[in-house]
């Protein structure tokens, strides 16, 4: 019997592609949203990953994400390394300052400064030079990824910024002395690192200046110790990488509406993708009510043909799911190379996948409905 | 009116059999007591009008709805005190089905169309296609075995549709109006399949029709008028036999 109900589904191709299409049309928008929303919150938390090195973030209670700068006590470096457990513990410069390039064009950047001793919480990869270059007079180092869209010389030259290339910041002299890659962030300023003490020289000066501070745990201390030792030590915040990507994510995403149009794009995916497949199935079902009636009639029962709908639901699902999926990935390739958010996490699918199991779930109970009311002696009728 | 049947177990015996559809002032009553008793072997035709009650009637016999009053067994059962489940598995094993509009699968070969009710018993799909083969041999249509429904003709869609109902070898094989769809001529070569493949052994038919044309074929006609047999006649089928 299950081979004739698939030959039920397939015998009216325009009908059974159209299901198809629906589902896919569903899946691929429910997964290209998704992903879309889950590129914007990763890029969210893109400079603290890019922070390998530390464990722990010690910040002001108030802080709400990664560049929300409320200055500390120059004291907290000192304070944190007296905790026990505490490998290290170092200054972490971040502002956001003006900048001039060669050509006049100014631009704002988020300038990082590095403690000078160790240069700890600098970027992942290093591209041209040294990280220890940026003990050099003046030196900066800007991101080599993009340097045409964010570092671009708009008069003159018309080239981006690029390696030993002088300019200016809060017009204090500096020089480009290496370059690095990181991750794709949600801000679009360019980051720019260099040394603690520099940092402070180039920033418009104020009492204190030190908005977070960097811990790593030693080996074998147990690190939601050491960050409960932490906050009493210093009365301050005090969180892991997670907790504060998290943080940061949380409260961009429902600042800017983003979750909420997302989120809402999501919903309109299954709905629509409810509607047109349930409208679909449940119209295939409705024609096919002549034959449900016979086979009725004819002594299958209704867990046979309960078989039979969630057996056709269950095919149109996924194949539906797999063309929608194939398209979307591909799709989000584009958008990825692009160079916009494009996230596509295992979870991502996997949801996609629950919500159109549930949309064809439901369309096929639905219809299942109308075929246990059916009575069989409807068959009778010409 | 009362039919004396033959001393051996009747095929269809229905005592009062009543049928209302709906309650109160909507009510409408179908059937108002009927009593006809139908053998085993035996081909019979229900006639009349339109509205009265033949294809009530058929679909109560054929177990596929419930009676309001009165006694019904078929070959000795009272399908009324069976339970759903019982009486969904009395009709797979017992009723064929000729429809009018032949309700045959359209994304199904006539093979397999016949080999439908075999599949529903759980028969495995080799030997149901092989049996459904020899069936449709039988009804003249072993050639198109492959064909789909849009590719046979009304007169080849009606005897595909009469191996399905004939393909598990039932007991009682219920028609309705099978000729109805079809020219005369068609309609009468499906009759000739209807008699000489169906009606044989201990099989009874009951056939709804109004196509006077195939009275021919039936052993005896039972006249409906307003929910009642008003008249049992012996068909032309049984006077020739005589």
């Amino acid at each position: 019997m299950n081979r004739i109900a698939l030959k039920m589904l397939m015998g009216d191709r325009l009908k059974y592609y159209g299901l198809i299409a629906g589902i896919a049309f569903a899946t691929m928008l429910i997964l290209q949203q998704s992903s879309i929303l889950v590129g914007f919150a990763k890029q969210t938390g893109a400079f603290i990953r890019d922070t390998t090195q530390a464990d722990l973030w010690v910040m002001d209670p108030q802080v709400r994400f990664s560049q929300d700068l409320v200055p500390l006590r120059d004291t907290t470096v000192q304070l944190a390394r007296g905790v026990a457990g505490v490998d290290w513990a170092v200054p972490l410069y971040q502002g956001f300052l003006r900048g001039k390039m060669p050509d006049g064009t100014s631009f704002t950047m988020i300038l990082v400064g590095l403690d000078d001793a160790t240069l700890l919480g600098g970027p992942p990869i290093v591209v041209d030079g040294k990280l220890a270059d940026l003990r050099r007079d003046k030196a900066v180092f800007i991101q080599a990824d993009k340097p045409e869209k964010k570092l671009m010389m708009k008069r003159g030259a018309g080239r981006p910024l690029s390696l030993g290339d002088r300019f200016t910041i809060n017009d204090h002299d500096a020089v480009v002395a290496g370059t690095y890659r990181a991750r794709d962030s949600f801000f679009w300023e360019p980051v720019m690192y260099t040394t603690y003490a520099r940092a402070l020289s180039f920033a418009p000066a104020m009492r204190s200046m030190l908005p977070f501070v960097l811990v790593k745990v030693k080996p074998g201390h147990d690190m939601q110790e050491v960050k409960r030792a932490l906050a009493e030590k210093t009365g301050l915040a005090v969180r892991t990488n997670d907790d504060f990507i998290a943080l940061t994510a949380d409260y961009i995403l429902n600042t800017t509406g983003i979750l909420l149009n997302f989120g809402l794009a999501v919903a309109l995916g299954i709905l629509i993708g409810s509607l047109v497949a349930g409208q679909t199935f449940y119209n295939f079902t409705l024609d096919n009510l002549r034959h449900y009636g016979a086979l009725k009639a004819m002594g299958v029962s209704d867990r046979q043909l309960m078989v039979m709908v969630m057996l056709q639901a269950g095919t149109v699902a996924l194949l539906g799911y797999c063309v929608g999926a194939g398209f979307g990935s591909a799709m989000g390739w584009i958008v990825a190379s692009k160079g916009l958010a494009f996230s596509m996490p295992w979870q991502v699918p996997a949801f996609a996948f629950a919500a159109i199991l549930s949309v064809c779930a439901l369309a096929a109970w639905l219809s299942l409905r109308r075929v246990f009311s059916l009575e069989p002696a409807v068959v009778f009728k010409a | 009116m009362e039919i004396t049947a033959s001393p051996k177990r009747s095929a269809v015996d229905c005592r009062a059999l009543a049928k209302t559809y709906g309650e109160g002032d909507t009510a409408v009553q179908a059937l108002r007591g009927i009593d006809l008793e139908i053998n085993p072997g035996e081909l019979v035709m229900l006639v009349g009008p339109s509205g009265c009650g033949k294809t009530t009637l058929i679909s109560i016999i054929a177990g596929i709805l419930d009676k309001t009053d009165g006694e019904l067994n078929v070959f000795g059962e009272n399908i009324a005190a069976m339970s759903a489940a019982s009486r969904t598995a009395w009709r797979r094993d017992r009723i064929g089905f000729v429809f009018q509009s032949f309700n045959l699968m359209p994304a199904l070969s006539a093979t397999e169309n016949v080999a439908i009710p075999l599949l529903i018993k759980g028969i495995p799909r080799n030997q149901a296609l092989e049996r459904a083969g020899q069936m449709l041999e039988r009804v003249g249509l072993g050639s198109r075995r492959y064909a789909r429904p849009a590719q046979l003709s009304g007169g080849q869609q009606q005897r595909v549709a009469i191996g399905r109902a004939l393909v598990h070898e039932p007991q009682l094989v219920v028609c309705d109006e099978p000729t109805s769809s079809l020219d005369h001529e068609t309609g009468y070569a499906v009759m000739e399949v209807l008699r000489d493949v169906a009606a044989v052994g201990d099989r009874a038919l009951v056939v709804v029709t109004h196509d006077a044309r195939i009275f021919e074929f039936a052993d005896r006609i039972a006249r409906m008028d307003d929910g009642r047999v008003t008249e049992v006649t012996n068909g032309q089928h049984r006077r020739s036999l005589q």
